[in-house]
């Protein structure tokens, strides 16, 4: 049974899947112009953060600590969410475009 | 048998549904991650903030759960789709999401993901026995009002301020 091994889901499983999602939010805030699809991509940087530390909350440290710290993240989270997309409609009031690339008065 | 039944066999049934779990989390975010349109993104990271929540539960996180989906697709998603409708006209949504750089990103999130898996698989980390599942939304309340107090209160302030401010900038200007 050795080699099924990998099957029994423990602490490196959720360590894997977590360096994915953020893989992949790393990504998608590096490839976006649109700035909404750039703050997709931070929700799931977000989101790998939070696997991470309930994981290890429940499989290191025991306790809640972990969840707590989570906890914090999603309201921080959701404060960034906010201010966020209201910079990005105050630059589409202004600019008529969300386009990251375009944005740039400040060039020279 | 089939070989396939054998293996089904051997892997626990709470194991079947985490892997499940975690496929559900990893198409969300690969959907978010490449697909073209912004509105089939903000969909897909919905079903991957669902499928992090269904992991947080097999955490025997509950009450972190059901933050995530009150939270996260309650408030924060449709904030997206707000500003995602509030930014695009109806008839560009097709390709309303344009990709740059493609090749430079594909590296560096691959570096990022070789190193933090081979750190996650390669390093010998001292788990504790499993743990049967214990109460945690009280347990969480004391915490917070306790040994977390400070950070609590500075939290509350700051999300009180981002929301002022959020909504004193998304407003239209009044012109006289």
């Amino acid at each position: 049974m050795d080699q099924l091994a990998i099957l029994q889901v423990g602490l490196k499983h959720f360590l894997f899947l977590a360096a994915l999602l953020f893989a992949l939010g790393t990504y998608t805030v590096l490839t976006r112009r649109n700035a909404v699809g750039v703050l997709i991509g931070v929700e799931l940087v977000l989101n790998a953060a939070n696997i991470n530390l309930v994981a290890f909350s429940h499989y290191v440290t025991g306790g809640l600590a972990g969840h707590v710290f989570a906890l914090f993240v999603i309201v921080i989270a959701a404060a960034e969410a906010a201010i966020a997309l209201a910079i990005v409609l105050s630059i589409f009031q202004n600019f008529k475009t969300i386009d990251a690339t375009k944005i740039d008065v400040m060039r020279n | 048998m089939s070989p396939v039944a054998d293996v089904f066999e051997i892997i626990r049934l709470s194991d079947q549904v985490w892997f499940l779990f975690a496929t559900l989390a990893v198409v969300g975010g690969a959907g978010a991650a490449f697909s073209r349109n912004l509105v089939y993104s903000a969909f897909a990271l919905l079903a991957a903030l669902f499928g992090v929540a269904a992991l947080f539960a097999w955490l025997s996180a509950d009450y972190l759960a059901i933050t995530q989906l009150i939270v996260y697709v309650g408030g924060i998603l449709v904030l997206f789709l707000f500003a995602v409708m509030l930014t695009n006209r109806i008839t560009e949504v097709e390709g309303s999401n344009p990709i740059v750089g493609y090749k430079p990103a594909a590296a560096v999130s691959l570096g990022v993901f070789g190193m933090l898996a081979y750190v996650a698989v390669s390093t010998d980390w001292k788990t504790l026995p499993v743990t049967s599942r214990f109460e945690t939304t009280a347990p969480i309340g004391d915490m917070l009002l306790s040994t977390y107090l400070l950070p609590f209160e500075i939290l509350s302030v700051v999300i009180l301020g981002a929301l002022v401010g959020a909504v004193v900038m998304a407003r239209k200007e009044m012109k006289n």
